[in-house]
């Protein structure tokens, strides 16, 4: 069963065709990639998701047309966009602050969950006073607190350095298997997919359509090594397809198929 | 990583170490117009020695309070008209941006007058009262801070505003969860330089007519030829504003408590 699905999803801005023919599915608790270079159009499906764009073609979650965008989705950026002025607690209850929760139920609500997010003890400091990796876990706890059905990650480790970014992914990971939320990912980071999602769309450059649909056949926990061989070949052969297009792209094929 | 700053010795003695140099340089000027004055045989009627400002200023000391008074007032009541309507009208542009090209191109005008010609004429319509005074303070600053906020607006983060709409938050949400806030360091900008011209407009306007105020005592003691009286009426509302001037730092720090935290960010800079 598909929570999110689209059909033949297309947006122009002015003369300027950005997504040409976006098809894709994404089921319950699965972890699902949008693969693609930069400028693709990755962060124009998202603004078509929650709402800030509207474009052609058809969007369903849970089988209904998608018309009320505020509902089902998460969203974490790829800067964390934490509130400068406001401490770390006050931040991540803000999604739960804009559904109307009162603050004291909203902060009881997260107060255990900053030990997972490994930010115990720095609920009353300020985004500036916390490294970016620590931010970064604060974002998606803001995120994911909503309680929403499926969460939007739009290259959400896109501005760390290497180290942090690698540390964050297998925390990612990690922290996946346990809640197994409905995630939609958009990266231009091969290993960050592969390592990361299900399955993985890749894309083609702008104007954007789904290259292939890939299956991830690396099994979890993947956090803690794995088998490095395999993600390897995986990663090969995306690159692969992103680095050699054919020259007459055909229309989305795998998407019947599972 | 972090670190919480409750060093008040050394902060205080990192407060004189920055004041220092404003203070050597203030003294030094004072030093070289007081040998000057007093050396170069010029007459005090003229040119008075800054000993001799300070000791008439001290004289006159009920006359100069008493004068300064009504220009804090007006100051302070033009100010906070200004604010007001600033306020309330750079939320209407930013909410309705149309109005913005509307009513822009008025109020750059309404900074091209000369203060030398219009502060008469309010004082012509309006009498010697606080009325005028309120008026030209309120037109000196309101442009000032009008275009300090809505800058500060636009200044919000495009993805806190894409998060928050994400969230579902409507307009008027995302205006006082985000954009009002991120617009506060540009309204202190503003503040800071608008208290000073607003003490300046205070004074123009008692210039140009008045019962009492810093201005009309300039005017008087320059026509009874007190260069030293108009000097130490100038020590004083240079007192008055810096004071001004200080309370919107002591303002902003109290308004802003993460600007701290922002900074000692931005001084360790590599680290994150």
């Amino acid at each position: 069963m598909s929570r999110l699905e689209l059909r033949h999803v297309r947006k122009a801005f002015g003369g300027l065709e950005v997504l040409a023919d976006i098809s894709l599915r994404v089921g319950a608790g699965e972890f699902v990639s949008i693969l693609g270079p930069s400028g693709a159009g990755k962060s124009t499906l998202f603004q078509l998701l929650t709402g800030a764009q509207h474009g052609g073609g058809e969007m369903f979650f849970d089988g209904a047309p998608l018309d009320d965008h505020g509902g089902h989705f998460a969203f974490m950026p790829q800067r964390d966009a934490l509130m400068p002025w406001r401490r770390i607690l006050d931040n991540v209850t803000l999604g739960l602050e804009v559904q109307g929760v009162r603050r004291k139920a909203a902060r009881a609500r997260v107060a255990p969950l900053f030990a997972e997010f490994g930010l115990a003890g720095f609920e009353r400091h300020f985004p500036a006073q916390l490294s970016g990796g620590m931010r970064q876990r604060a974002a998606l706890l803001r995120t994911v607190v909503q309680e929403r059905d499926m969460l939007l990650l739009d290259e959400p480790f896109g501005a760390l350095d290497a180290l942090t970014r690698t540390a964050m992914q297998r925390w990612l990971e990690q922290m996946w298997r346990h809640h197994r939320w409905t995630a939609l990912l958009i990266t231009h980071d091969v290993r960050e997919a592969v390592f990361l999602s299900d399955r993985i769309y890749v894309l083609s450059a702008r104007p954007a359509h789904i290259v292939r649909e890939i299956k991830v056949p690396l099994p979890r926990p993947r956090s803690l090594g794995g088998d490095t061989a395999r993600q390897a070949s995986v990663e090969a052969e995306i690159l692969d397809i992103i680095l050699n297009p054919e020259p007459n792209p055909q229309p989305p094929k795998g998407y019947d198929h599972d | 990583m972090v670190s919480s700053s409750s060093n008040y010795p050394r902060q205080l003695a990192g407060l004189f170490a920055k004041a220092a140099p404003a203070v050597i340089s203030v003294g030094l000027l004072l030093l070289a117009w007081e040998l000057c004055a007093r050396y170069s045989g010029i007459k005090p009627t003229i040119l008075p020695a800054p000993s001799r400002v300070f000791a008439q200023a001290m004289l006159n000391r009920e006359a100069l309070v008493d004068n300064a008074i009504p220009t804090i007032r007006a100051t302070l009541f033009g100010f906070a008209c200004s604010l007001s309507a600033a306020f309330a009208l750079s939320m209407l542009v930013d909410f309705f941006q149309p109005l913005r090209r509307a009513l822009f191109p008025v109020f750059v005008i309404s900074q091209t007058l000369p203060l030398v010609a219009i502060a008469p004429l309010v004082v012509l319509w309006f009498g010697f009262g606080l009325m005028p005074k309120v008026l030209l303070v309120a037109l000196v600053t309101f442009f000032p801070m009008l275009v300090a906020l809505v800058q500060g607006y636009e200044a919000t983060e495009a993805e806190i505003g894409q998060v928050l709409r994400a969230m579902g938050a409507g307009r008027w949400r995302a205006f006082v969860l985000a954009r009002l806030p991120s617009a506060l360091p540009y309204f202190f900008a503003g503040l800071r330089i608008s208290i000073t011209y607003a003490v300046v407009g205070a004074i123009f306007a008692e210039y140009a007519g008045a019962a009492k105020g810093l201005g009309i005592y300039m005017l008087n003691a320059k026509n009874n030829f007190r260069p030293d009286l108009v000097l130490a009426a100038v020590g004083v509302s240079a007192a008055v504003t810096l004071v001004l001037f200080g309370l919107t730092v002591l303002l902003q720090h109290l308004a802003m408590p993460w600007e701290r935290a922002d900074r000692q960010a931005q001084g360790k800079g590599a680290g994150r």
